[in-house]
Formats: structure tokens, C-alpha cells, sequence
């Protein structure tokens, strides 16, 4: 790998540490729910950077519909895989942060189910890679990311309005709910922190697959070459 | 290993029904064609030979525009968008590409809809020349093999196309029909249209051959006027074929 | 020939096909019936709550039909391979979904008009809210459904395990329209609020969907 990733994983590992440094111990205690609420700082930066990655797996869809390159097919897989991990990440800290403040593991507000309905999208799409078989799974995903993606806004819409039609608890509050500045500076960061180690994980992952690739066309390449069979 | 006396016809000039170049087609690991470089004059009869898995049904549904080529340019009546000459071409494939629940000249209608043509009489006219009955009304799931083979021949030629390829017409189908049809194949040749036949039954076809290509692994190993003796029998060897 | 004319074609010679083999047809009745049926014993129809929830109850019977149908949508156009004679002539590929959407949109709206009556009958419905709006859910929401569905299931033939590959990618793209037929329902039943955001809602779905579905099943047709 080019010289940059350990450079850019080390200064990764440095923001990781310091945005921890920042939710643990900077940021103050909340007054009410005590330290239970610096999961805070992983669940609400992990939604974002979820996002993020669905976006890019969006724009890299597109570009492979378009242009058909491996890197985009390859960016496309990476960002989708770590946007569910991300997307888990906060399915996982919602609950653990609900039970012991709210006494509920789950509650379905906007922002969770929202969370849910995105995860279950982009796992439909990774199975869809693994169930389609050889040399369309690319188009077919492609499409799927692009229909995941145009219905994300709409999940938003329809999932925000039936809570106000039903209001239920909400799982610690949205921006502008009374935060503390401190408390905004340590998100910011640990936005910053998970932002980074995203793309760090996803340029990993798409490394890998683009080595998948070559070995993939280096066995075709030598079927074609070979004097007997074709099959290599 | 194309001959030599072939490729230096008198009809150079004339634009090749289809051109291939370098056309390579994987499946994953498993490459099926490897690299066929040939043109085809119009108006001739080509038939495509070779054993199971050699490539012939792959390089027929590429020239047809139903796969892409992972490497390589095909040309078709000169264009390299295949789609676009959709209705100057008919395709023939293994199975029979009709619906079973529908009688053959209501296979036809829907089909010929398909390329604009909405006159019942070419339908009947394609499903005569066949030699079959248009006012039949089986159903074509009820048709014998040959019968069903000879219907969907019908629906290949009905837009009265340039360029007709054929995957294994006679599989399976009774000797009279098989000659039948291959008569036919060497009529429409002989009114100028190009015709592509992949077949295990040489013999069926070499009465009307023009020329024969044999493929092997996925390589065209062999070009000749007609089809030599030594190709007839469908258990031959690409290898006997001697240059 | 037009779009729309190659459309009108395909949709009539799929209804003839249909009419002829009966095949989806039979099962797909008998499998309407026993849902509402279990669904029935599941939910109490007595129950004061059941009215509550026949919104909901109703719903996923629909889409658990339309699931089973949409399945059987691509498989005539496998058998023989005739695909392949669609592909290699002339026609649009837009005329070949849009056929296969409105045939699946048609037979899955005679699946509904079977088995609403049929939950009316067992749960005592009565609405509140006016019929004409109930209609127009129904419309929309099915085809939101089916739209979808079928752009699906022409991917899922290719895939292994096709059976279960189809409600695994459509069930999750079709929440937020499950969400809105699921509430305007309740909500015309019980009288209690006004379905015209979800009415709204499902139009654009409808809208922006069906774009997405035509713009790229061309290019999912002849993926390989």
C-alpha cells in the first residue's frame, strides 16, 4: 500500500484517542442522566458517518453504471460494508444508552427506526452481492444501492410525520436539545475521529478488493493464454 | 490456423456481414471464447463446428447482441451497436424461444408486433414456409420436437432479416425435418441473406455449406470451403483437419 | 413500434397466457383465502383492539400476496427461454417492465378486491372516513408495491435463492409506502385524522419510483 495509509492511520489513531479523551473525560456530566450519556458521542457521529458512506456508495453506483471500472464497483462494496457497520454501531448503542436511562431497550423514534430501515436496506444490498451470481452482480447491485439511496429521504419524511401523528419517546434529544457547548465540541471531534477511521477502513477494504480483482484476471488471463483448456 | 485461400477471396471489397476482432468472453475464470479474429462475407453459409464447450453457442449469442464480449469488437452489418440492427437480424437459440400456451401463429403475431409488423399474412407466410400449418391451432407445447424447431425458425425469419444465426436448429429433431430445414437455410442463402449455423449434425447441413468454421476451447482452429469428409461425423476431431 | 403499442402487445399476450394456464391464478386465490383465514385466528376479529389494527392486518396480507404472485412474474419468460427473442428484436426494454408491472398490478388488484371483502366480512369492518379515499390508497399503494416488485424480481431470477431474494430487497425499500398505506388506512377506517400527507406521500413514491424502475431495467435486462 502507498506510504500515505500507515501515515494517515497513525494520525487516525491520534484523533481516535484524543475525541475519547474529549467524550470521557472534557465533556461534562449530564445533569439528569449522569455518565451513562457519553455513549452520546459514539451514537450520534456513527448515524453520521453511516450516512456519509451510503452516500458515497450512491455516487460510486452511479459512476459504475456509468463508466463501468472496478474501482468504482470496489469503492461501492467498501463504503457499503462499513456504512452497516456504523449503521450497527448505532443500533447497538441506542439500546445500551436507553435501558439503563429510560428503563426500554427500544423505542421507536425517528431517528432509530430511521437507522433500523437503513440498515435493513444496505444488508439487503450486501446479500445481494453474495446471492447474484458472477459477472452481473456489479450492474445488479448498482441498481439496488440507487434505489436504497432514493428512498432515504422518503424513509426520513414518511417515518418523521407518523411520529408526529404518534409521539413516542425520544432517544436522547436531537441538536439544539439544551446541549452544552463542551458537549458540541466533543462530538465535533469524535465526528472527526470516526469520520477519519471510516474512511480508513473503507480504503482497506477497497484495497482488498481491488487485489481480489487482479487475482481474478490474472487466473482469467491465463486461461486465455494456456495451450490446452480454458479453464483455469 | 484460418486458410489461407479463404481470406484472400475475390470478395475482399465487400463490407463483412460480421466482423470479429480479438473477441474474448469470459465467465469468471472460465474463458469461453479466446480470441477469434474473422470476417464474414455476406450472402454465404457459414457453419460453425466444433465439440461441447468449445465456444460456438457463446460467439453466436455475442454476434446476436445477447452477451458482451469481455474483450475484443464485434461488427454486425458494420456497426459495432448491435442493437441497432435488431431488425435486420434473426436469432435462433437452443430452446425453443416460443411460448407453449399460445399457437404458432399466435407466437408469431406477438413477435412480429415486436418488430413493427402487424400483418397476419407474413406471419402465415413464415409459418408456410416452414412447412408448417398456419391454422393449426395446437398449442406449440403440444408440438413435436421437429414441429416446435421448425416454428421457431419461422419466428427467427418472419422480419425477413440479412443476418440469420442459428444454435443447434436440428437438435433433436426427425431426419425429414432436418433436411427440410436445411434446404430451406440454403434457399434463403441463395436469395442473398448471410446465415450462421452452429450444429453437431454436419452432415445435415453440408449439402448446402458454404463454409465451415471449427472451433476448439474456445479458438477458431480451422476454416474450409464446405465441410471436409473428415467433419462430417459429429464425433471428429478438430485436429484431423490437416493444413 | 411505440413504446406504448409494444406495452398494450406484451400485456395482452401475458393476460392471454395467463388465462390459459391458470397457474398463478388458482394458487394465488386459495392462497389469498387462507391468509385472511390464519390471520383470522391470529388476530382476534372479535376484539375490540382488531379494529384498531385492520389497517395494518390488511396490509400485510396484500403485500405477503403480491410477493407470492411477483415471483411467478419472469418465470414464463424463463421457460423456453423466450427472454431471449424479446431481447434480440427491436422492441424497448421500458415496454417489456412496464408491461410486466401493469399485468402484476392488475392480477394483484383482483387479489385485493377478493380478499378485502372477505376481511370486512370476518372483523365487522365499517369505515368512517369516505370509500372513494380507501380506493385511491389502494390504488396507489399497490402500485408501489408492484412497480418495485417486479423491477425486483427480474433481478432475483438471476440470482440463487430467488425466492427469498425478492421480499429481502423489497421490504425494505417499501417501508416508508408500507408505513403510509398502513396509516392512511387506519386512519380513513377510524375517521380519526385526514390521509392527505400519506395520499401525497404515496404519489411521489409512485412517481419517483416507477422513473427509477424505467430508467435502469435496461440496463438490468442485459446484465449478462
Amino acid at each position: 500500500m502507498k506510504k500515505t495509509f500507515p501515515i494517515f492511520a497513525i494520525a487516525t489513531l491520534g484523533l481516535l484517542s484524543y475525541a475519547l479523551y474529549q467524550a470521557l473525560v472534557v465533556a461534562p456530566t449530564e445533569v439528569t442522566m449522569g455518565n451513562v450519556q457519553r455513549i452520546f458521542y459514539y451514537h450520534l457521529p456513527s448515524a453520521w458517518v453511516a450516512f456519509a458512506m451510503f452516500f458515497v456508495n450512491f455516487l460510486a453506483s452511479i459512476w459504475y453504471l456509468a463508466k463501468r471500472t472496478a474501482g468504482s464497483d470496489a469503492l461501492a462494496l467498501a463504503s457499503a460494508e462499513v456504512g452497516v457497520v456504523f449503521c450497527t454501531i448505532v443500533l447497538l448503542t441506542g439500546p445500551i444508552w436507553a435501558r439503563p436511562v429510560w428503563g426500554i431497550w427500544w423505542t421507536w423514534d425517528a431517528r432509530l427506526t430511521s437507522t433500523l430501515v437503513l440498515w435493513l436496506i444496505y444488508v439487503a444490498y450486501l446479500m445481494l452481492r453474495r446471492f447474484a451470481s458472477g459477472g452481473q452482480t456489479p450492474v445488479l447491485a448498482a441498481a439496488l444501492a440507487i434505489f436504497g439511496f432514493v428512498d432515504v429521504p422518503i424513509v426520513y419524511l414518511s417515518i418523521r410525520f407518523f411520529r408526529t401523528q404518534h409521539p413516542q419517546p425520544v432517544i436522547g434529544g436531537g441538536p439544539g436539545s439544551g446541549l452544552d457547548p463542551r458537549m458540541w465540541t466533543a462530538v465535533l471531534w469524535n465526528l472527526a475521529a470516526f469520520a477519519a477511521y471510516g474512511s480508513l477502513l473503507v480504503w482497506t477494504r477497497y484495497h482488498m478488493a481491488m487485489v481480489e480483482r487482479q487475482v481474478e484476471e490474472a487466473h482469467a488471463q491465463r486461461a486465455l493464454e494456456s495451450d490446452e483448456g480454458a479453464d483455469q | 490456423m484460418s486458410s489461407e485461400h479463404i481470406s484472400n477471396d475475390s470478395t475482399a471489397g465487400i463490407q463483412p456481414a460480421v466482423a470479429l476482432s480479438e473477441v474474448v468472453r469470459h465467465f469468471g475464470r472460465f474463458a469461453a471464447v479466446r480470441g477469434v479474429t474473422a470476417n464474414f462475407v455476406p450472402g454465404r453459409l457459414y457453419v460453425v463446428l466444433g465439440e461441447n464447450g468449445a465456444g460456438k453457442s457463446t460467439l453466436l449469442r455475442m454476434m446476436a447482441g445477447l452477451l458482451q464480449p469481455t474483450r475484443g469488437t464485434i461488427r454486425i452489418l458494420g456497426e459495432t451497436d448491435i442493437r441497432s440492427m435488431a431488425p435486420r437480424m434473426g436469432y435462433m437459440g437452443h430452446a425453443p424461444l416460443l411460448y407453449d400456451e399460445l399457437d404458432a401463429m399466435e407466437n408469431l403475431r406477438y413477435f412480429a408486433g415486436l418488430y413493427s409488423i402487424h400483418d397476419d399474412r407474413a406471419c402465415a407466410a413464415a409459418i408456410e414456409r416452414v412447412g408448417l400449418d398456419p391454422g393449426l391451432k395446437r398449442r406449440v407445447g403440444q408440438y413435436s420436437q421437429g414441429m416446435r424447431q421448425r416454428a421457431s425458425l419461422a419466428r427467427a425469419i418472419l422480419h425477413n432479416p440479412e443476418l440469420i444465426l442459428l444454435d443447434e436448429p436440428f437438435s433433436n429433431v426427425d431426419v425429414r425435418s432436418a433436411h427440410a430445414m436445411a434446404r430451406l437455410l440454403g434457399a434463403m442463402r441463395d436469395e442473398g441473406k448471410t446465415v450462421f449455423v452452429v450444429t453437431h449434425q454436419a452432415a445435415v447441413v453440408e449439402p448446402v455449406a458454404d463454409e465451415s468454421i471449427v472451433m476448439h476451447t474456445g479458438r477458431l482452429v480451422a476454416r474450409e470451403h464446405g465441410i471436409p469428409h473428415s467433419l462430417l461425423s459429429p464425433y471428429s476431431q478438430p485436429s484431423e483437419v490437416r493444413r | 413500434m411505440s413504446v406504448w403499442g409494444v406495452t398494450q402487445r406484451t400485456l395482452w399476450k401475458d393476460l392471454r397466457l395467463e388465462w390459459r394456464s391458470k397457474d398463478a391464478i388458482n394458487s394465488m386465490l386459495f392462497f389469498a383465502l387462507l391468509v385472511v383465514v390464519i390471520f383470522s385466528f391470529a388476530f382476534d376479529p372479535t376484539a375490540e383492539e382488531s379494529r384498531q389494527i385492520a389497517g395494518g392486518l390488511i396490509w400485510v396480507a396484500f403485500l405477503f400476496a403480491a410477493v407470492v404472485a411477483l415471483n411467478q412474474t419472469w418465470a414464463r419468460e424463463l421457460r423456453n427461454q423466450v427472454l431471449d427473442a424479446y431481447r434480440v428484436s427491436p422492441a424497448p426494454a421500458t415496454a417489456l417492465f412496464m408491461a410486466k408491472a401493469l399485468g402484476n398490478f392488475l392480477f394483484v388488484v383482483v387479489l385485493e378486491a377478493l380478499m378485502a371483502p372477505l376481511f370486512v366480512v370476518f372483523y365487522n369492518l365499517r369505515s368512517v372516513g369516505p370509500v372513494y379515499q380507501l380506493l385511491i390508497v389502494g390504488a396507489l399503494g399497490t402500485w408501489a408495491l408492484v412497480v418495485n416488485g417486479t423491477f425486483f424480481a427480474a433481478m432475483s431470477i438471476r440470482t440463487r435463492s430467488r425466492e427469498i431474494m425478492l421480499p429481502l430487497m423489497l421490504f425494505p425499500i417499501s417501508i416508508p409506502a408500507l408505513l403510509a398505506m398502513v396509516d392512511a388506512t387506519t386512519s380513513i377506517l377510524t375517521g380519526s385524522a385526514s390521509p392527505a400527507f400519506w395520499i401525497r406521500l404515496l404519489a411521489i413514491y409512485d412517481l419517483v419510483f416507477t422513473t427509477v424502475c424505467l430508467s435502469l431495467f435496461e440496463t438490468v435486462l442485459n446484465a449478462e
